[in-house]
């Protein structure tokens, strides 16, 4: 019985997850300790976001649960906002429109940006022309102007927004893959896979792709933090997506209003916690950029 | 390529819904005003007429006129653009300077806390939203302590004139460089600190990449022969660092600041949000919202076209920098 095998593999991977990570911090120095600290954070903080109906101490968007504009106290110890709800479950709920944001770009990037720069690369010519010069123009573009004007010509929404943000990054994906695949196209197991009249379609899938995939990894999770600051740059600029559940993009543009009353508390927890998820992100791309491309680590993606 | 982005700009926003006519009037407009619009603004024709007419424009430098208020988009975007061209140094400075002091100091303590203290800034640096290191400078330079204003170009009546001998009149719309033109120090004060935060503000978010840059140059470069050949000859380690070794390093942060210049840019548009800066990113952002076609395709091409000559810029300095390339 097959399946059976599957779900025994699955199930040593999940074991092996944990005492895995402690090893790679061990043993690969900086960057595994790099990896190790950006997945902990990650997912303490998915964690929290996925938990946030059973650990939040009032509803995120109740208001005048407190009094408007309460500094930090015993009751509150995040403060409330203008009309009175509790900054604290706000923080706690406030991360899951941001997280689908970013999980839905990234997961179109891939499936837009891979195949497309394993294609163009390995046909060539004036298809590999083609492609690489309009994903130069996007590239050398400044992103947020971009990702602007289509999330304003796709409207608001959670798939919209992510659409917009993919449409930024995709050129990343294609220029790191298409770079590998022109290095790897030339070697001699290539040639010899072609001569032995191997299918293109199974040269990209078995023999260039688990090359290119390290770097994949890479640029996905750097990607990631990318796109969360994107997604709060959007937010800010008034193009965020209109959801009665908290979200800290939407809480830190909504404390630039109440930034002269000196309301310090409303800005400044929202937006640690963006750069706290984009940290993890960040940090998980460096530590894996240097373990598993050494050679990658000088230029950085951007 | 910008015709490329032109292009796709000019055909996506007209073929998706919301129209700019429906906008203006608010949806309270009678079919008659808005065919009549329609017709002034030239919407009536078909779409590769408008198309033709525009790029035909493009090349005589016209950049149509702004379907919100009617006046030429090219004039707008010349006022607002020197606000941007004057963030962008400012801050392409801040981050360059902080980039490589603390790169070469990271370089100078490799691996020892400061190297690790120094790096760790840099990654967190690439995490921080650049409007909230803006909005926290705000809170406390400005709400807190008072010492800088929070938001626009100049205080009221302190906008710098230029320079005018007689009737001539110069003017280069950058008020720092305006206030010292007409001699008025006070103005040049003023408008430097309405500059500070701004541009600390993005510069900062984007100083991690030089220090990393930096750092690693560096690290290698102080290795070399010519160096420990400076260092016998008993020069100043100051000197060997900043006069001889970094001279080498520098080329790649160079390089390096002509490929963050589009994200400079980028990071503008959010900047100048956040201070209430009147530059092209506030321009673009202010008539996204009106649906302007023309302007936003105006601010599209200029920034496209801002990007391409720095990048041009850098290649030409590059190759007076480096005496092995030629042109």
């Amino acid at each position: 019985m097959p399946w059976v095998k599957k779900a025994k593999v699955k199930k040593s991977i999940l074991a092996s997850i944990i005492p895995g990570l402690a090893s790679v911090a061990k043993r690969r120095g900086l960057a595994g300790k790099l990896v190790v600290f950006g997945a902990i954070l990650t997912f303490l903080i998915v964690a929290m976001t996925g938990l946030s109906p059973l650990i939040v101490p009032h509803n995120p968007s109740k208001i005048n649960v407190g009094t408007p504009l309460m500094a930090p106290n015993s009751e509150f110890p995040l403060g409330t906002d203008d009309v009175g709800r509790d900054m604290l479950s706000r923080i706690i709920a406030g991360g899951g429109v941001m997280l689908q944001v970013a999980l839905v770009s990234v997961a179109i990037c891939l499936v837009i940006g891979v195949p497309l720069g394993l294609f163009a690369s390995h046909a060539g010519g004036v298809v590999d022309r083609f492609f690489s010069l309009i994903m130069d123009s996007v590239y050398a573009f400044p992103g947020i102007i971009l990702a602007i004007a289509f999330s304003l010509v796709l409207g608001r929404g959670v798939i919209n927004m992510a659409i917009a943000i993919a449409v930024v990054y995709v050129p990343s994906y294609f220029r790191v893959i298409r770079s590998q695949v022109l290095s790897i196209k030339e070697s001699p197991y290539i040639e010899a896979a072609n001569s032995i009249g191997a299918k293109t379609r199974t040269i990209l899938r078995q023999y260039i792709l688990p090359n290119v995939l390290p770097s994949i990894v890479v640029v996905g999770t750097v990607n990631f933090a990318d796109a969360i600051l994107t997604a709060a740059g959007l937010t800010f600029i008034g193009l965020g997506v209109p959801v009665n559940v908290p979200d800290w993009g939407w809480d830190l543009t909504n404390g630039r209003r109440l930034l002269p009353s000196g309301s310090w508390w409303v800005i400044t927890f929202p937006g640690i916690m963006i750069i706290l998820l984009a940290l993890g992100f960040t940090l998980m791309g460096e530590g894996l950029s240097e373990l598993l491309n050494p050679r990658l680590e000088q230029g950085g993606f951007k | 390529m910008i015709f490329i982005l032109l292009t796709a700009v000019f055909f996506v926003m007209r073929i998706l819904p919301g129209d700019p006519v429906q906008m203006h009037f608010e949806k309270m407009a009678t079919p008659a005003a808005v065919s009549a619009m329609q017709a002034q603004l030239g919407m009536d024709k078909p779409l590769w007429l408008q198309y033709v007419n525009y790029l035909a424009g493009l090349f005589r430098g016209d950049l149509g006129k702004s379907m919100q208020d009617y006046s030429p988009v090219g004039q707008q975007i010349f006022s607002a653009f020197p606000a941007t061209l004057e963030l962008a140094i400012c801050s392409m400075l801040v981050a360059v300077l902080i980039g490589i002091f603390l790169g070469v100091e990271s370089s100078k303590a490799y691996n020892k806390p400061k190297d690790h203290v120094i790096r760790v800034f840099g990654i967190i640096s690439y995490a921080i939203p650049v409007f909230f290191l803006g909005m926290l400078l705000q809170m406390v330079f400005g709400v807190w302590l008072h010492w800088l204003p929070t938001g626009g170009r100049a205080a009221p009546g302190m906008e710098p004139t230029g320079l005018a001998i007689g009737g001539l009149h110069f003017q280069t719309g950058l008020y720092t460089v305006d206030s010292l033109l007409e001699g008025n120090l006070v103005k040049f004060v003023d408008s430097v600190k309405y500059l500070l935060l701004p541009s600390l503000a993005l510069g900062l978010v984007l100083c991690g990449i030089f220090i990393r840059l930096t750092r690693s140059n560096m690290f290698e470069t102080m290795r070399l022969d010519f160096v420990t050949a400076a260092k016998a000859r008993g020069l100043k380690e100051t000197t060997v660092t900043y006069r001889y070794a970094l001279r080498n390093a520098f080329l790649p942060v160079l390089t390096m600041m002509g490929l963050q210049f589009a994200l400079l840019l980028g990071g503008a548009v959010l900047t100048e949000t956040t201070f209430s800066w009147p530059g092209l990113g506030r321009y673009l952002v202010d008539r996204i919202n009106f649906r302007d076609y023309t302007a936003i395709q105006g601010a599209v091409v200029v920034f496209g076209i801002f990007v391409s000559l720095v990048s041009l810029a850098v290649d030409l300095l590059y190759a007076y920098l480096d005496p092995r390339i030629r042109l």
